[in-house]
């Protein structure tokens, strides 16, 4: 087991650098960079005024130089400074990081508490009026584009409540925040608990016609038992490896949301720094989901021994 | 009866003033007026930027030496009044404007403002200055200025090359502040400093601008408000519901299209609205450098197969106005009036016949229905550049020419223009200053870097000198109106229409004026006070 992790910490290292090159050269294989940018709203291009933004950037050195400076930078955590504001990036992440990280585990809750119940009560009645419903509803979350029904939110709040819930000033207390949050984290977490549902119900329906199950029910199990302790527990194995791509998957849910809502998050802000060729947020802020995604999926491998004991890691 | 006359005249002024006492009386000091904005702005640095992302928030952190009235809608030279200078005045042959400039006024940092700061502004956008701007957008109008002298701590003089009568009006844009010497460049990207109504508080990313009341305003009683907030929402259908509900106070600069009008109006009756001008033209760029359009008869022909009213119709619901280079008016003051318009090349009311002309240029030069010109529109992928060019691309059908939409990431845009990398492109050109000074200079003048097309003509130079110096106003117009009617034939820049949008406020907020003939101009925001 422990061969096992630090073979598994090795690949994580690798994973990492191999995206650090792939981000750094992919960013640089765009078209424009900042200075082409920043001469858009001063309505010219100017060569020689160019040429001095670049020179002071450092964009006028060769791309290793520039790799090299990057990842030295990044080891004595030295991340720069933002192209646009001018800010170190350490200031203009430190903020936004919680607030996606609130809205994305708050969305990743919502996600879980409907859409896994929700997926056994479809496949324990499946075929029932109530299935029939659970699954066009899943479906209608799977396809409603998540910018729409954040749009269709909104408007129903300022029609039907004269109000809008989006982010204007920083919540004041938790309960504050819990309010503003729930609502954009509802609808991004929409699609998530819509794919949750289905796919608990198509690995409950799959364990539900195993041996073990009749075998269960023929020793006189209750429903709720057989359900609930014999099928659910190894039904559940395929829905975490979902629930942990989806929360890697989640960011690209909240740009939109963050967008619609005004949620100055780092989903938003990543967005804006990758049309802004704002390399040094764009390039630690990716490295920073890497991580976290690479960190994710780890957890999950580890998380397969806890549910299943027949799952073992060989040294 | 010359007694009764003059009673009723000193009655008459007795009740102006006890109405305008009145009015002032009834201002109310207090409030943070709260704004939405579009976007993040670029910077703080007016001098560095041309777009109303970044003076429309930033106006009130400055003086200029002078400026237009904030309370007349119609900028013009009669509009011009003083500001950080108490007056000025010209010498015997125009080419020398000396400013006499006012005592006891101090930057925000408490550092006092004098002379030398008006000196160090424009040494630093002529690039004469040790430090330098990163961009520098406005060094085209000040094309003809020599040098910048002063006469102790409250006197500077302007020294021109040759006679420029409008040369003040440059000075009045809201593009003109007047920057300390003493804060470098980048501070003034990031954290500005001037003598302004506001302070400068802070700039989030995507998130907010804020600025505060300035308690040592050296005009008595102002500021009203306690300061102003724009709140960064980049998607419009939100920040327009905010606006609705009553999150914010005002909308953005002219950010409420013609089609979305009508949804505020509906939603919110309350909100006062005004549809405006904007001094924002539509027009088309041809790359003269290449073929084919380094044929002066295919861009001529171009400009024969633009229907302006479908333009109008289409993208304005009819609201916007089709003119020439200058803003046509009754909202401007230069532009070709529709009896002039109407003779000039392609302006004709028979679209057909105009078209037909078009084609018949295209048929001399080879083309026609079984071999049509192939070309690519560029432009930004946003959509109020893209539908227009979709609307052009139709239109260019009816002359032979077969276009195909080539849409450029905003970002972009100006890059690739610069890199004369496109064949033609549809592109939106404001105006600071309702101008020809400015709008020739800096679009048709050959070298400048905003004259994207590269158009550039001895003779036109000449034109644009000699209305220039003219002081006769009302002939200058005409000689303007000739100009303006040339770069259309020449296909200099075609001119499709003239652009509106509108400002929308909560009923409470008073005193603000929408300027009809620049978006750049009303933003200082020291008369404006909420009626809370």
């Amino acid at each position: 087991m422990s061969a096992y992790i630090v073979k598994r910490f090795l690949l994580m290292i690798l994973t990492l650098v191999g995206m650090s090159i792939i981000i750094f050269v992919l960013l640089r294989l765009m078209p424009g960079n900042i200075a082409d940018i920043m001469f858009d709203s001063a309505g010219f291009v100017d060569p020689e005024e160019k040429a001095n933004i670049e020179r002071e950037l450092g964009l006028d050195q060769p791309i290793p130089v520039q790799y090299y400076e990057w990842i030295r930078g990044l080891i004595v955590w030295d991340l720069g400074f933002s192209y646009v504001s001018e800010m170190p990036v350490v200031d203009e992440l430190q903020p936004r990081i919680p607030i996606t990280a609130k809205l994305a585990a708050l969305s990743l809750f919502f996600s879980v508490l409907f859409g896994l119940p929700l997926g056994v009560i479809s496949a324990v009645r499946q075929n029932s009026a109530m299935d029939y419903i659970l699954r066009c509803i899943s479906l209608s979350g799977l396809s409603l584009p998540s910018f729409w029904l954040a749009l269709l939110i909104l408007m129903a709040f300022v029609q039907y409540a004269g109000t809008i819930p989006i982010y204007t000033d920083p919540p004041e207390n938790l309960w504050d925040e819990l309010l503003l949050y729930s609502i954009p984290a509802a609808a991004v977490g929409f699609r998530s608990s819509a794919l949750i549902m289905r796919l608990t119900r198509s690995s409950m329906l799959e364990v539900m016609r195993q041996d073990y199950i009749r075998t269960a029910r023929s020793k006189g199990a209750t429903d709720n038992s057989v359900n609930y302790h014999h099928a659910l527990k190894n039904a559940v194995l395929p829905v975490t490896t979902i629930i942990g791509i989806e929360a890697a998957f989640l960011i690209g849910g909240l740009i939109i949301t963050e967008t619609v809502f005004n949620i100055p998050g780092v989903a938003h802000f990543l967005v804006e720094a990758i049309l802004m060729r704002d390399y040094p947020i764009v390039q630690n802020l990716v490295m920073l989901i890497a991580l976290v995604t690479v960190l994710i999926n780890f957890l999950v491998d580890m998380l397969y021994a806890v549910l299943d004991p027949r799952i073992k890691y060989a040294d | 009866m010359g007694y009764l006359t003059r009673a009723a005249a000193l009655g008459l002024g007795v009740a102006m003033l006890a109405g305008y006492a009145g009015t002032a009386l009834a201002q109310k000091d207090g409030g943070v007026l709260k704004f939405y904005h579009r976007g993040t702005p670029p910077s703080g640095s007016i001098h560095e930027e041309a777009t109303n992302s970044t003076v429309s928030p930033y106006m009130g952190v400055f003086n200029n030496l002078v400026m237009y009235k904030q309370d007349v809608a119609k900028n013009s030279l009669d509009t011009i009044v003083p500001d950080l200078a108490e007056s000025w005045s010209w010498n015997g042959d125009g080419t020398e404007l000396t400013f006499k400039l006012r005592e006891g006024v101090q930057w925000h940092d408490g550092k006092p403002f004098t002379s030398a700061d008006v000196k160090c502004t424009w040494e630093l956008v002529l690039g004469k200055s040790k430090a330098k701007l990163r961009k520098n957008p406005r060094k085209a109008w000040y094309k003809n200025l020599e040098e910048i002298t002063t006469n102790g701590d409250h006197e500077a003089t302007f020294h021109l090359k040759r006679r420029q009568p409008a040369f003040i009006a440059l000075l009045a844009s809201g593009y003109s502040p007047v920057y300390p010497c003493h804060v470098p460049p980048k501070k003034m990207r990031t954290n500005p400093i001037g003598t302004g109504p506001f302070k400068f508080v802070s700039l989030k990313q995507n998130e907010h601008v804020k600025f505060t009341k300035n308690d040592n305003y050296w005009k008595e009683g102002k500021p009203h408000l306690d300061g102003h907030e724009w709140t960064i929402i980049k998607s419009r259908a939100t920040r327009v519901l905010a606006f609705i509900a009553g999150e914010f106070d005002m909308t953005f600069n002219v950010d409420v299209t013609v089609p979305l009008l009508k949804d505020v109006r509906s939603q919110a009756p309350h909100a006062v609205c005004e549809l405006v001008t904007t001094n924002v033209s539509y027009n088309l760029i041809v790359n003269q450098d290449n073929p084919p359009f380094d044929n002066a008869d295919i861009r001529k022909a171009m400009v024969f197969a633009i229907d302006r009213q479908a333009f109008i119709d289409i993208l304005a619901d009819g609201e916007a106005v089709a003119g020439g280079a200058m803003m046509p008016p009754p909202s401007g003051v230069w532009g070709m009036p529709p009896e002039v318009l109407e003779k000039v090349a392609g302006y004709g009311p028979d679209i057909e016949a105009n078209r037909a002309e078009g084609r018949k240029i295209m048929e001399g030069l080879g083309y026609g229905p079984d071999k049509p010109l192939e070309v690519k529109v560029s432009t930004r992928n946003i959509a109020v550049y893209r539908d227009a060019a979709v609307i052009l691309i139709d239109h260019l059908k009816h002359i032979h020419i077969a276009a195909e939409l080539d849409t450029v990431e905003t970002s972009n845009w100006h890059a690739k223009v610069a890199r004369k990398d496109y064949m033609v492109g549809l592109n939106l050109t404001g105006s600071g200053v309702d101008d020809p000074d400015s709008n020739f200079y800096e679009n048709y003048s050959c070298g400048s870097q905003r004259n994207y097309t590269g158009y550039c003509k001895e003779e036109m130079e000449a034109l644009f000198e000699k209305q220039s110096m003219m002081t006769d106003q009302e002939e200058r117009r005409k000689l303007v109106w000739e100009i303006d009617k040339k770069l259309q034939e020449d296909a200099a820049r075609p001119m499709i229409m003239h652009s509106k949008g509108a400002n929308c406020w909560q009923p409470y907020v008073k005193g603000f004026v929408t300027h009809v003939n620049s978006l750049y101009n009303n933003w200082r925001l020291e008369d404006v006070w909420l009626d809370k």
